[in-house]
């Protein structure tokens, strides 16, 4: 069976994740921040009895902040070198399945996204860009490193 | 089941992978976290008593089962230490030295599998400071010191760490030596020698193949292992440190990291969001308004004054980028020791509770703040950070410098032996300043007024679903909060009101006892002030047999020689709070209870006649059926309120 892809909205932008990598989707409501932390942690929401790391998207990407004000906010789990991340996105769509090996995207992105590319991947509905979620995790720290 | 059975033989033991435990922790935590989601939804949906019974059950299994689970993984370092005295005598008997072991810090927990890590480790360098460090009695005794040596082990917990501490008061390493040595041995080249500071000459001895040991003895080798020693410890993500002071004495440092130790803590606030403080990094906690603290701004650097000490001062909120609205004289002080360092204080909006914490590491983007030690889920489940107090004072810019324990251990080797009591010193509700031993303060609550109420003789204070006895109220209750400390002796517990906290401090001067048992104990300088000390064993004393003492409970008497009565009648006798006794025991007794053939017994203050028949002979009848339950009930409610 071919691999599956999570389709996520971010910043208005459709991107895939891979969905093996996703443990769950679910409703953020409680948020405790992390004073001092670098800008793209959000802060800290528990999920039964484990603690996750909420990661802003948006801010990792450079794309602006997302409003976390409103309360509830939808994410995807995953699990990165024995810690559990929430990733907040826009909106969670579908599940598709990958039709070709990823290939590198030779027009110019954001910077942001340059970042986190995995490259494009052809689905049925059309190509679609690969995030790679260790990237989107650290950051913007991993340029200054 | 099988397992109660096989206990009388020989506890049986089976190996379990770690894993295992871990699956089944996470289980249990999960299910304790569904248990609290039925609990809301049963208090917002108010169902019949069977359901919230059940429901009851089921919560105290699930506790039972967490606790277990837990235990599963903890082991006190104790386990460790217990085979060292032992061990340390055989070899200074073989050695032909003298060696007295100081053993401290036994009941810190550590995760089973980091006990087994450290053990190997550990037994070499105490190997090592016997066999190298402590000297022969009688080179002891030219050196100006004691015949017999002193080896002190002692673990603790400091931010996201256990220390362990092994320090001898033997000859020391001889840095000089040791740089000699690695040159000869190639480790390092002479030109970078001469620029090695102490510090760095002394972390040679990590070094493959180095030892300043003249020979090879059969006890520790030539003194290689040390790298192993260090690598062993590096593995499981610990470090080892070394301090000597050449002739007076070394010190080695383990510093493992605590994966799933459970630390005590204290959970303090700023700017409304709750964090958590390791508690053996606290020495004290004052009020930045309080009497013998001063604080002061020196070019923007803060300085308090506490009692005539000045301590370096920094703001929470200053040092993770939030605004407080709280002014600063309202704020509390917490004075903060990292890992044998100087003190700082940190000022906080509030602190809360003490809170036993499961803590866990976090993200690597959580921990790059360098101020955190790991997260933890408080009881209600939502995510608190715990503090590095080291890395706090780091990013808030206090320079701390640590002490030279070596010089101090030899001048002194029994004081360091010597362990404060930690008391929290508080104004009674009678204004008398008192201190409470906080090992028996489980924490401190705040209940409404109408929570307090007598009950079965005495005050008694509803907590939640516990009715505890209440002591401490000799003064006038507040009308509206009252604020008292729950104390638990491990089986029991008592409630204890009080006007107000003054702070955490430490009974560190003579004690002069009381003339008479009582409530105070013995009056001691708590902070420079007397303070009475209040007797935990006669609050319990007092307060937790008083339910059961005669005076204080209705007593009535049933006929012994009728079956009836005492098979039928008296569970609900004692069920109204009645002590039963029969003729036989010569006591006043508020109520006796007759059948209606029997005469006399005049002597007890109520009497209620009980007749076989429904229906009263007469109109003048006040004998009761012995059937009518609610009749029963109320002539026995009524009785024992007649009494009082």
């Amino acid at each position: 069976m071919a691999e599956l892809l999570l389709i996520v909205t971010i910043g208005g932008e459709r991107v895939a994740l891979p969905a093996a990598a996703v443990e769950s989707v679910v409703e953020l409501d409680t948020l405790i921040p992390v004073p001092r932390a670098a800008p793209h942690v959000a802060g800290l929401s528990a999920l039964r009895s484990r603690v996750l790391t909420v990661i802003d998207c948006m801010r990792s990407l450079e794309l602006g902040a997302t409003d976390c004000s409103d309360g509830i906010r939808e994410a995807a789990v995953v699990e990165l070198d024995g810690h559990h991340y929430a990733l907040i996105v826009d909106l969670v769509e579908d599940v598709v399945e990958v039709l070709s090996e990823p290939v590198i995207v030779r027009a110019a992105m954001g910077e942001g996204w340059e970042r986190v590319s995995k490259g494009m991947v052809e689905t049925e509905q059309g190509p679609i860009l690969l995030i790679d979620i260790a990237a989107l995790v650290s950051g913007v720290e991993v340029k200054a490193a | 089941m099988a397992e109660a059975q096989s206990k009388a033989v020989a506890p049986r033991t089976i190996r379990l992978s770690v894993e295992l435990l871990d699956r089944l922790m996470s289980g249990v935590s999960d299910m304790v976290l569904a248990r609290n989601e039925l609990a809301r939804r049963l208090r917002e949906a108010p169902g019949d008593v069977a359901v919230d019974g059940a429901f009851e059950r089921l919560s105290s299994i699930i506790a039972d089962m967490r606790d277990a689970i837990t235990r599963t993984r903890m082991q006190r370092i104790e386990n460790l230490f217990v085979a060292l005295p032992r061990m340390v005598r055989d070899l200074s008997a073989e050695l032909g030295k003298q060696v007295l072991v100081d053993i401290e810090g036994g009941d810190v927990e550590l995760d089973r599998e980091m006990i087994e890590m450290i053990r190997d480790p550990l037994t070499h360098i105490i190997r090592n400071a016997v066999d190298h460090g402590i000297e022969l009695p009688a080179e002891r005794l030219k050196a100006g010191k004691r015949e017999i040596g002193i080896l002190s082990v002692s673990a603790r917990q400091s931010g996201n760490q256990i220390l362990i501490d092994i320090q001898d008061d033997g000859r020391g390493i001889n840095g000089k030596k040791l740089v000699e040595k690695a040159i000869a041995a190639g480790v390092i080249e002479k030109s970078e020698a001469s620029d090695l500071e102490p510090r760095e000459q002394l972390a040679l001895i990590f070094e493959a193949g180095l030892s300043t040991a003249k020979e090879v003895t059969a006890i520790s080798g030539r003194g290689v292992g040390m790298d192993v020693v260090r690598s062993n410890i590096e593995r499981i993500g610990g470090i080892v440190e070394v301090d000597s002071t050449f002739g007076a004495g070394t010190r080695m440092t383990l510093r493992v990291p605590l994966t799933l130790t459970i630390i005590p803590a204290l959970t303090v606030s700023v700017a409304g969001q709750s964090f958590a403080i390791p508690r053996s990094a606290i020495d004290e906690i004052v009020r930045a308004n309080g009497e013998s603290v001063t604080l002061e701004k020196l070019g923007g650097a803060g300085v308090a004054t506490i009692r005539g000490r000045r301590v370096p001062e920094i703001a929470l909120s200053d040092v993770l980028g939030l605004k407080s609205d709280i002014p600063e004289h309202e704020r509390s002080l917490v004075v903060l020791r990292p890992a044998g360092t100087d003190v700082y204080a940190l000022a906080v909006d509030r602190i809360h509770d003490h809170e036993e914490l499961v803590v866990k590491p976090a993200a690597p983007a959580v921990m790059a703040t360098g101020l955190y030690a790991g997260t933890t889920l408080a009881d209600d489940g939502s995510p608190i950070l715990l503090f590095d107090p080291a890395g706090i004072a780091q990013v808030g810019g206090v320079k701390l410098e640590s002490h030279d324990r070596a010089a101090r251990i030899v001048d002194a080797p029994i004081a360091a032996v010597e362990v404060d009591t930690p008391v929290l010193l508080f104004h009674g509700l009678d204004g008398g300043r008192r201190a409470m031993r906080l090992a028996i303060v489980d924490r401190i609550e705040e209940v409404p007024a109408t929570a307090i109420r007598p009950g079965a003789g005495q005050l008694r204070v509803q907590l939640g679903e516990a009715i505890l006895p209440l002591a401490g109220v000799n003064g006038e209750l507040p009308s509206e909060k009252v604020r008292l400390f729950r104390l638990n002796d491990g089986t029991c517990e008592i409630g204890y009101a009080f006007r107000e906290v003054i702070d955490l401090s430490a009974i560190a001067h003579d004690i002069i006892p009381a003339e008479h048992p009582g409530e105070v104990s013995a009056v001691t300088l708590v902070a420079g002030e007397p303070a009475e000390l209040v007797d935990p064993h006669w609050l319990f004393s007092t307060f937790l047999t008083a339910a059961e003492r005669l005076s204080e409970q209705p007593v009535c008497r049933l006929p012994a020689d009728d079956p009836w009565m005492q098979n039928m009648l008296r569970p609900i006798v004692e069920a109204a709070g009645y002590r039963v006794v029969s003729e036989a025991d010569e006591y006043e007794v508020d109520l006796a209870i007759l059948s209606e053939a029997s005469s006399g017994d005049l002597t007890a203050a109520r009497i209620i006649r009980l007749r076989s028949e429904p229906d009263p002979t007469s109109a003048k009848d006040e004998t009761i059926y012995r059937y009518d339950r609610a009749a029963l009930l109320t002539a026995l409610k009524s009785a024992g309120a007649g009494r009082r």
